[in-house]
């Protein structure tokens, strides 16, 4: 279908089914019977087949007229598309429809205390008696979780072969009594994560997905569509500006719910933006110095962003050379904050060490100070992007590994 | 404007590659050092004169190919990488940018197409070599058009037929003088240098005749300086390729401790740090080219590429000597004779913190 065609039947469709007087769940049931949830994917689950791009039409479409989309955002996008691409028909069945409509909210409960860097290494237990699964240990890390009706979880089933073969995924009920979420507190103040305690708790056999052993697989899977950022490529979500009608104020509810924990992201990556105008607002900009670190991070900045554009490009052109966009990207980008947060500290001076209202730009300058040492962290540590890199690309050979055989004999976190 | 190069310039890559690797190997190299002329008048001829690779960017009204700066680029990078040896930098870059950006139309006539077929060895002769500013401090033209004054240094002017001066007239403006090598009262003594396969030599006119070829404004100095650095970008950036592969391949072959060294985290971390520096740089580079031939993009785009790019080749030198080890700092080994290239580059044309500081006085005015 072409981009034209497919904009002319949604919108025919919307013009007939659109309205803002609607409950935000009814209007939903709606897109899904009209199959306009999810394009992406297939037919026989609300979908139509189609391609990214095509389904990024549609979300235009959507944005342009206002229209509010299903629910996308967080970490219910990775839920869905798992389910999608290991799930049964039952499960398929139960699940993907509530978190279209955004009834369910979900959480992933991959990373543990013992376990960051090397997630197949991780201990939490699940043990089959009596008809179901009884899964203790405790998981970290965990956006989401503490108002999420599932979790993805991943747990260890048997401990006497090698590491990745005694993981399975399961589909977790976060309301009953063994699940507990605790909000964890970052050294930058924000609680965007929780610790989640798991005592007895129980999965139905139903929930098991991808067979019992073939969990990393299915985890797999959940990490290539975070990696891809799946949920920002479809999301079409945020619409512009107040909008009047009451399906809006329920939306910018879920919204304001599900991005809560992202707020200081920006923070995070360095806020190259206000560089510029913070050096000429202090007089910075006259110091020598200052200039030569100012000037390398522009340079940071700049080639790092050709480098991905012309990386992104030789993808689409079919090209076979090796391109990990991701590693490199991920590394210049945890570059490019700890050079801006140099460059900031260099700005500020003795200024850098007030926070709050009072202190510069309304306090951000001093939340990128402390919010930059998660970049090289999160979602996989530089450390580990350069073993990537250089195993990948470069082909550099395997380190000596002390973690094979029988899980149960590897040394390990108490 | 182009953001990929396109299939004939893959082409011309190509080409100036397998060309290079057949003509320039390391042994040839060693040999070009060792020599007082500094390159083959054989291997010269073949490249330039039938294959024309100093005419690349010179347009076609002046016997050239017709290309630009990413065509230039292409060959400087190539040439990088096998550490070529011979006049085409000071000739083909700097010769020819500075006739092509302020030489009057005659002139241009007169003396590109002998740029452009190697037939004529040029460079451009500049009593600064560390930015425009200075330029014109030394040398001066006298109301006879006769030039007295000094270079400290001068890239290959040992071998040019035909050296471009630029030097401060009676009126302070600064003009572009061609003077002929072998001219009475100009004196061209080769200097002592730290990497012997770019020849240094010191050039002392004591009122040497000279023709008057064209005005130099500081906005034309400014460009001619973006086209050599830009060029130079793209040499470094085929140096530092040469030097990261082979640094790569080496960490996979040396054993110790019973494993390849290059299966230690310190190595592969070291490499990988490497590996973005130099994309970023390499990214940079083409920019850089691509915007001097569209006319476009930031105006500081050659000093970031010339930064980035003596900052990345020298940390692939650094790497390319240490991840060897002992052997590497031996002179049999061939990682020092980059090295040398990388530390004469970064500091031609401007030193990495001087480009830093001319893309802040671009960008935001002088500190």
């Amino acid at each position: 279908m072409t981009p034209e065609g497919i904009r002319r039947e949604v919108s025919a469709w919307l013009d007939e089914k659109w309205r803002v007087d609607r409950p935000l769940i009814e209007w939903r049931e709606i897109l899904l019977e009209g199959g306009w949830a999810a394009p992406h994917w297939p037919e026989e689950w609300y979908g139509r087949g189609f391609t990214l791009d095509q389904t990024a039409v549609v979300a235009e479409v959507f944005r342009e007229r206002d229209v509010v989309p299903a629910a996308q955002v967080g970490p219910r996008g990775l839920a869905s598309e798992t389910i999608l691409a290991c799930g049964s028909d039952d499960q398929k069945g139960r699940f993907l429809r509530p978190i279209l409509t955004g009834e369910h909210t979900w959480c992933q409960l991959f990373s543990e205390p013992g376990s960051g860097s090397d997630l197949a290494g991780l201990s939490t237990r699940a043990e089959f008696k009596d008809g179901k699964w009884i899964v203790n240990g405790q998981k970290v890390w965990n956006t989401s979780a503490h108002h999420a009706d599932f979790g993805l979880l991943v747990a260890r089933t048997d401990w006497d072969v090698p590491k990745h073969q005694g993981i399975s995924y399961f589909l977790l009920d976060m309301r009953q009594p063994g699940v507990e979420a605790r909000p964890l507190r970052q050294m930058n103040g924000h609680q965007s994560f929780n610790e989640v305690f798991m005592t007895n708790a129980e999965v139905p056999p139903e929930d098991l997905i991808g067979g019992e052993g073939n969990g990393w697989h299915v985890a797999k899977t959940t990490l290539s569509f975070e990696r891809r950022g799946f949920s920002r490529r479809v999301r079409g979500s945020s619409l512009d500006g107040p909008k009047q009608g009451p399906i809006y104020a329920e939306y910018d509810e879920e919204l304001r719910i599900a991005t809560e924990p992202y707020t200081w992201y920006p923070q995070r990556e360095g806020r190259v933006d206000l560089v510029l105008p913070r050096a000429r607002e202090t007089g910075a900009i006259h110091d020598p110095a200052t200039r030569q670190e100012i000037a390398k991070l522009i340079c940071l900045y700049t080639g790092a962003k050709l480098a991905s554009d012309g990386a992104e490009a030789r993808r689409k052109a079919g090209t076979t050379e090796i391109i990990p966009a991701g590693s490199i990207g991920k590394l210049a980008a945890s570059v490019i904050a700890r050079q801006a947060s140099h460059v900031h500290t260099m700005i500020s001076g003795a200024d850098a060490m007030l926070s709050g209202p009072d202190s510069a730009a309304d306090g951000i300058i001093a939340e990128v100070l402390v919010s930059v040492p998660a970049i090289s962290i999160a979602g996989g540590t530089d450390e580990i992007q350069r073993n990537i890199i250089s195993e990948r690309v470069l082909g550099m050979p395997k380190g000596f590994r002390a973690d094979q055989g029988p899980f149960r004999d590897i040394k390990r976190n108490a | 404007m182009q953001t990929e190069f396109s299939k004939e310039q893959n082409l011309l890559r190509d080409v100036v590659s397998r060309a290079l690797r057949d003509k320039s190997p390391a042994t040839a190299v060693r040999e070009q050092m060792a020599s007082d002329r500094g390159y083959d008048e054989a291997v010269w001829q073949e490249l330039c004169g039938d294959a024309g690779l100093a005419g690349v960017h010179v347009p076609e009204a002046y016997d050239g190919a017709g290309g630009g700066a990413v065509e230039l680029g292409i060959v400087a990078e190539e040439m990088g990488r096998t550490l070529f040896c011979g006049p085409w930098f000071a000739s083909a870059v700097m010769a020819g940018s500075a006739l092509l950006e302020a030489a009057n139309e005659p002139e241009r006539q007169a003396l590109l197409p002998g740029i452009a077929d190697g037939s004529t060895i040029a460079t451009l002769v500049l009593d600064d070599l560390n930015g425009p500013a200075g330029v014109g401090g030394s040398i001066r033209a006298a109301g006879d058009g006769k030039l007295s004054g000094t270079a400290a240094m001068a890239v290959d002017a040992h071998v040019a037929d035909l050296l471009l001066v630029a030097a401060s007239g009676d009126t302070g403006g600064l003009g572009l003088h061609a003077v002929e090598g072998g001219a009475p009262g100009l004196g061209v003594e080769p200097l002592q240098v730290v990497d012997p396969t770019r020849k240094l030599s010191r050039v002392a006119f004591a009122d040497v005749p000279a023709r008057h070829v064209g005005d130099v404004t500081r906005e034309a100095l400014s460009r001619i300086w973006d086209r050599i650095c830009s060029a130079l970008a793209h040499e470094m950036i085929g140096g530092a390729q040469h030097l990261f592969e082979t640094t790569v391949n080496y960490t996979k072959e040396r054993y110790q401790f019973g494993r390849p060294i290059g299966s230690f985290q310190a190595l592969k971390h070291r490499c990988a740090d490497l590996l973005l520096e130099i994309e970023i740089a390499r990214a940079l580079t083409h920019h850089s080219a691509r915007c001097l031939d569209a006319g476009e993009g930031e105006p500081y785009v050659a000093s970031m590429a010339k930064a980035a790019a003596a900052d990345a080749c020298m940390s692939a030198a650094r790497a390319g000597i240490q991840l060897r080890g002992g052997i590497g700092f031996t002179w049999e080994n061939d990682t020092h004779l980059w090295f040398k290239r990388a530390k004469g580059s970064e500091v031609l044309f401007g030193t990495p913190a001087i480009h830093r500081e001319r893309m802040m006085t671009m960008l935001e005015g002088a500190a």
